[in-house]
């Protein structure tokens, strides 16, 4: 796939791509398919190098590529059958936050994710992916909808944070996350959480409680963006590398903390070079891992559920 | 000291609030002077104009639960630093230097106690501390306290004060919003009831998890109350916001919170409820 977008650590491959371009060009003239052939080898040893050692900081301006997949991405290409379901019954339809119904190798499914935009006009129709109450309460009403039909819920979180508006927080932002955390810990069918881009502070965890949470390899999870962190902790919005290796919000990372489950491997250039490759192993993850929950009875699941977010968190006991 | 040695951050807007020493102090809202004893005896609320100063965990002991009969718990649970986390000045060193000026051990405080003779756990959070903010050490011993109250059947009495989050434990941090609630969706099962009083500020992952989540919700007046802080949202819409806004009155009228309680009348409401649940 031609990506229109580059990151500036990928400078170096953009600049050999350049030269090859500027090669063929001229190869009616004589005869460099030698040298392309070279070229493109070094491209790809290149690219190798360059994703085998990103920073923490490298791995946030992956996750928030524009072309990466996004959920509604994820929902077209591995579900069938899905039907969007709209609005919170309450007050109105909140596009930040996707959600329907679809089947997933033939086994009915309620998915739910935040949705981001691609260009100005669809972001702007998005909110960038940042939900305000009634996208929460749309998801609520999803779940309760997934457990009355006994039918497990895959959640795909993307988001920059909740929305820090006047009217989300006149429509409560706060309650309404709270109740999806607190349905979310005792609901009675499997929750397959995926963290596939940013999942910034209460507004990602908002859909975040799961029997398994899969990470991809670069996505970012944590309570704060590395901006909001450097302007509040070093009171200057420069320091968000510093803030990135701080706050240490990696998929890798979060698997050392117990924090997340498994890690989804990306292919090689990050998700956004190879889409189909990117659903494929999104599949087969999520094949394996849904196999695992469906047939656990509801009280062992829930209970494995709050037990294991009872055991997070680090402190000395003396 | 003179008025020329005086640093800047010795008459910052925090401090002010803070309760001063000296016999007289001067209120914040009203500007009243008021003889602090007199405050004391009015349950730190100003005479004049009753704006609620705001206190710790030690003086809402003495406001809710009958004398002597707070049994602090789980002292002995204390913040490590799982990331080793360094800002502008290493979290270890902000941690030692908060224990020693504050003598407090961490954001919240557990214990039981008795309201007019019913035994409750009760928890109650330390805004001085680390601005009030959830860290592990918060999420296990709210833990706790939930649990307790499950095992001996007390009802959950907890006072929020926190600027959200605690930053510097990261991902863990936001994890602990997942573990109260998930401990709350246990005591709801179970049948106990959840009461939340909430205090002067309550914003950020508090209020978007246990905070939100009393059976019964009752907020002190004049509370700042929110998801988002007032400033990051005015930076959003790029407008000033409406007075009185995420105040408790405010979330009184939208709906977000069952009661606006005086300081003064809060021992009597909780028995009231607690009377209501046992008979």
């Amino acid at each position: 796939m031609a990506t229109k977008t580059y990151l500036d650590f990928e400078k170096p491959i953009i600049e050999l791509e350049n030269k090859i371009t500027e090669l063929k060009s001229m190869s009616d003239v004589v005869d460099i398919s030698e040298e392309i052939k070279e070229l493109e080898k070094k491209i790809d040893e290149l690219r190798l190098d360059i994703y085998k050692n990103l920073t923490r900081w490298q791995r946030v301006q992956i996750a928030r590529h524009p072309e990466r997949p996004q959920t509604l991405d994820y929902i077209e290409n591995i579900f069938e059958d899905f039907i969007e379901l709209h609005g919170d019954r309450y007050y109105r339809d909140d596009p930040a936050i996707v959600g329907g119904i679809a089947l997933f190798n033939k086994q009915s499914i309620v998915v739910i994710g935040h949705q981001k935009g691609r260009n100005t006009k669809s972001n702007l129709y998005r909110n960038f992916g940042m939900a305000n109450p009634e996208g929460y309460r749309k998801a609520h009403r999803l779940m309760l909808l997934a457990e009355k039909f006994k039918k497990p819920v895959i959640t795909f979180l993307d988001t920059p944070g909740a929305f820090p508006g006047l009217e989300a927080e006149e429509h409560g932002q706060a309650e309404a996350i709270a109740k999806n955390l607190l349905l979310m810990s005792g609901l009675r069918v499997p929750i397959i959480v995926v963290i596939i881009g940013e999942g910034a502070s209460g507004g990602a965890i908002g859909i975040g409680i799961g029997d398994r949470i899969l990470m991809l390899e670069n996505a970012w999870y944590s309570v704060i963006s590395p901006e909001s962190c450097s302007s509040i902790l070093w009171r200057s919005w420069d320091f968000k590398e510093q803030a990135a290796e701080a706050l240490q919000l990696t998929a890798f990372d979060l698997k050392k903390q117990g924090i997340i489950d498994e890690i989804v491997p990306e292919p090689i250039g990050g998700a956004h070079k190879n889409h189909t490759e990117m659903f494929k192993i999104m599949k087969e993850i999520l094949t394996k891992e849904l196999q695992k929950l469906i047939n656990t009875n509801p009280e062992k699941l829930v209970r494995k559920r709050r037990e294991k977010f009872y055991k997070m968190g680090v402190w000395s006991e003396k | 000291m003179p008025w020329f040695l005086r640093s800047k951050e010795n008459i910052s807007e925090t401090q002010q609030k803070e309760m001063p020493d000296g016999l007289w102090t001067k209120c914040p809202s009203c500007s009243e002077m008021i003889f602090k004893k007199e405050l004391e005896e009015n349950y730190f609320c100003c005479i004049k104009c009753n704006y609620h100063y705001r206190i710790g965990t030690k003086e809402y002991v003495d406001i809710i639960l009958d004398s002597n009969t707070f049994n602090e718990t789980n002292t002995n649970i204390l913040s490590s630093d799982p990331l080793n986390f360094v800002d502008s000045k290493p979290y270890k060193d902000r941690l030692k230097v908060t224990y020693d000026s504050l003598g407090i051990n961490e954001a919240l405080t557990t214990g039981t106690g008795k309201i007019n003779g019913e035994m409750v756990s009760f928890a109650s959070m330390n805004f001085s501390f680390i601005g009030g903010s959830m860290g592990s050490v918060v999420g296990e011993k709210f833990y706790r306290a939930a649990k307790l109250a499950m095992d001996k059947k007390y009802p959950l009495i907890v006072i929020t004060s926190s600027g959200g989050a605690r930053m510097q434990e990261a991902a863990y941090s936001l994890m602990q919003m997942a573990k109260t609630s998930a401990v709350l969706s246990e005591l709801a099962e179970s049948g106990g009831i959840y009461i939340t009083i909430l205090t002067d500020p309550t914003t950020g992952g508090v209020t978007a998890s246990y905070g939100m989540l009393g059976d019964i919700i009752l907020a002190e007046p004049g509370a700042l109350i929110g998801f988002a802080g007032p400033r990051v949202i005015e930076q959003t819409i790029k407008r000033k916001l409406p007075p009185g806004f995420q105040r408790a009155e405010f979330l009184l009228e939208k709906g977000f919170v069952d009661l606006i309680v005086p300081r003064n009348e809060l021992k009597s409401t909780l028995t009231k409820v607690i009377k209501w649940f046992k008979s």
